[in-house]
């Protein structure tokens, strides 16, 4: 046996593999790979300063809020990624900045405006598509294509999570005291409104991001459940931002998997991994149900 | 000077006969007098073939435009209205109309309802290719994509348009052997372009698979990453198989339809170095400033398309 069967033996055992095979075997696999990574650095923190401010549900709203944008985007020039990035982050921009206004200067709080705003511009989306016509690729656009991720893509995903690291790591220190005492922040310091309305952007860019791997529908959950999970094991804020990237990642990698293997379309089986993950935490990690309520045989801590 | 009563004229009362006798002769003259037939198609094809059958007599309206897919139609109140005031109404059948029972009960139309593919042979979805779950029939509902079955959509329409209006039968029924001839001589060069490329090379790559009937009639094989329907989300490992199969059967033509997410065929395309085609024509026309306007348009600018593409040119 020469060096060359070695090789070839070699590398068809590892194509063989169900781990390796499809990522080494598939350039699509690699690429749907590298923006669950990108996705997952910059999302799933994104998630865990949602979750201590308690906006999980603002994400929800807000990623309902960057769809008319798109999809305005969309029918001005196809399926321009270009076009639909901008026209989502402007949408999500404007209702992220006027509910905040309305919110910190009226008698109004921060759901209900958010929730005035985000059916508003809903609503301005469906109307111009409906009259616009063609509501096919619109499908499309709700649900993403994470196996269709081009080189623009890809770099656009690259870059919103740099940008996202970066950020967070200026905005840490405001932002952690916006989490835990928002009144106190705002009496000593003029980085309150920084540290709200930057977090806001970037959790526009995310939900964007989002929206092109995994679709307006699926964005949310990359965001929401790693961090949701993670709270279940762990308290402090490190571990919390750590861990949600972790399991955001290894969950997206599973999804990925899965619906290689099962033929099962691939940005809901991705949001299922995760969620499973986040229904098992919720039943057995530290802080989850069963080992909580469980009465203390022995001491559980000083 | 007194007035005589018109009647009492002899050359007054000849001339009213002679142009009475005249309008009764010439359909074309008695049909521009009456208000033409108001008939609604569910899609663009469908209202194509309903214009070349019925002629300057038949006003047609269609319910789903060039460009908009059928599958997901929803129709608009106006949309309607129109239904409710039609004399007659086509659709496809097959199951491609989910939506026409509901309408048709909707608008209180009582009228004559054609069911355009009448009378063809239906293939079904294992036949057709690799489709997964249409939602409601199993029969393929793209008949249209073989030119002989729409020699047979003529027939119906024409037999339509006679109930409907009896007196502009003759008509109609001309005009349907002239559109028929028309169609025979499509059908013939349709097939004499495929039969000067080898068996082997005819396979076609593209993302929605209506191409049943055209595979079938011409012997061309299509392959689809997605079921039959533009509804269904692609999983890794439908592409992933797609991927296989294009690079061990070594396919060249690889097509972006125009009501499909290009975005997934140009991954493909990347991933197999083969370059993505440009479009088909399926389940729409294109607008009248398109490539395929027209039902004879569409299928000669198809079979370029796919013959070019599939000798790699």
């Amino acid at each position: 046996m020469n060096d060359a069967t070695t090789l070839s033996t070699g590398w068809s055992l590892l194509l063989a593999n169900p781990l390796l095979g499809p990522f080494l075997e598939f350039g699509f696999m690699r690429r749907a790979l590298l923006g669950c990574l990108a996705l997952s650095l910059s999302a799933a923190p994104v998630g865990v300063f949602l979750m201590l401010r308690r906006m999980s549900l603002t994400g929800d709203a807000m990623a309902h809020a960057i769809l008319p944008g798109a999809a305005i985007g969309y029918l001005v020039s196809g399926l321009s990624l270009a076009a639909m990035t901008v026209g989502g982050i402007a949408a999500g921009l404007t209702v992220a900045v006027g509910s905040g206004l309305v919110a910190r200067n009226t008698v109004l709080r921060e759901d209900t405006s958010l929730a005035a705003f985000y059916l508003l511009s809903l609503a301005l989306g469906v109307l111009i598509v409906s009259v616009r016509g063609n509501s096919v690729d619109l499908l499309h656009v709700l649900f993403g294509t994470v196996l269709a991720l081009d080189d623009p893509a890809l770099a656009l995903l690259g870059g919103i999570s740099a940008v996202t690291l970066v950020s967070l790591a200026l905005l840490y220190r405001p932002l952690v005291l916006e989490c835990l005492d928002p009144g106190f922040l705002r009496s000593v310091s003029g980085w309150s409104p920084v540290a709200h309305y930057g977090f806001l952007a970037l959790l526009v860019i995310n939900l964007v991001a989002g929206f092109h791997a995994l679709g307006t529908l699926m964005a949310v959950g990359i965001m929401v459940l790693p961090a949701a999970t993670a709270r279940f094991w762990v308290r402090r804020i490190g571990p919390l931002l750590l861990g949600a990237t972790a399991i955001a990642l290894l969950a997206s990698l599973a999804g990925l998997l899965i619906s290689y293997h099962a033929d099962w379309p691939t940005s809901p089986v991705i949001v299922l991994s995760l969620g499973t993950c986040y229904l098992a935490s919720l039943l057995f990690a530290p802080h989850g149900v069963l080992r909580q309520q469980r009465p203390a045989s022995t001491h559980l801590r000083a | 000077m007194t007035r005589t009563p018109s009647s009492s004229n002899p050359r007054r009362a000849a001339l009213i006969a002679t142009g009475l006798s005249l309008a009764l002769a010439s359909p074309t003259l008695w049909a521009q007098a009456t208000a033409p037939v108001k008939a609604v198609a569910s899609f663009s094809i469908l209202g194509d073939l309903v214009r070349q059958v019925g002629g300057d007599r038949v006003a047609v309206e269609v319910l789903v435009g060039p460009g908009s897919d059928a599958h997901v139609f929803q129709p608009t109140p106006a949309q309607a209205k129109l239904v409710g005031q039609a004399q007659i109404v086509f659709s496809n059948g097959l199951g491609f109309e989910g939506w026409m029972s509901r309408l048709l009960g909707t608008a209180g139309y009582k009228g004559r309802h054609v069911v355009a593919s009448r009378g063809i042979k239906p293939l079904h979805n294992e036949e057709a290719g690799e489709h997964k779950g249409h939602g409601h029939e199993e029969a393929d509902p793209h008949a249209w994509q073989s030119v002989p079955n729409v020699m047979v959509y003529v027939g119906n329409i024409a037999k339509g348009l006679c109930e409907a209006d009896a007196s502009g039968c003759d008509s109609y029924q001309r005009n349907a052997a002239t559109y028929n001839a028309e169609l025979k001589a499509l059908d013939t060069d349709i097939r004499a372009i495929w039969a000067a490329i080898p068996t082997t090379q005819r396979k076609v790559i593209t993302s929605h698979d209506a191409f049943g009937y055209y595979a079938s009639a011409y012997g061309v094989k299509f392959l689809a990453p997605q079921g039959v329907s533009t509804d269904s989300e692609a999983s890794a490992k439908g592409v992933a198989q797609l991927v296989r199969q294009i690079k061990k059967e070594q396919i060249k033509a690889l097509f972006v339809e125009s009501i499909s997410d290009p975005r997934l065929i140009a991954q493909i395309g990347r991933e197999t170095g083969v370059k993505p085609a440009g479009e088909l024509f399926s389940d729409s026309l294109s607008d009248a400033r398109g490539p395929a306007p027209s039902y004879l348009t569409m299928m000669r600018f198809n079979t370029t398309a796919l013959t070019q593409a599939v000798q790699g040119q």
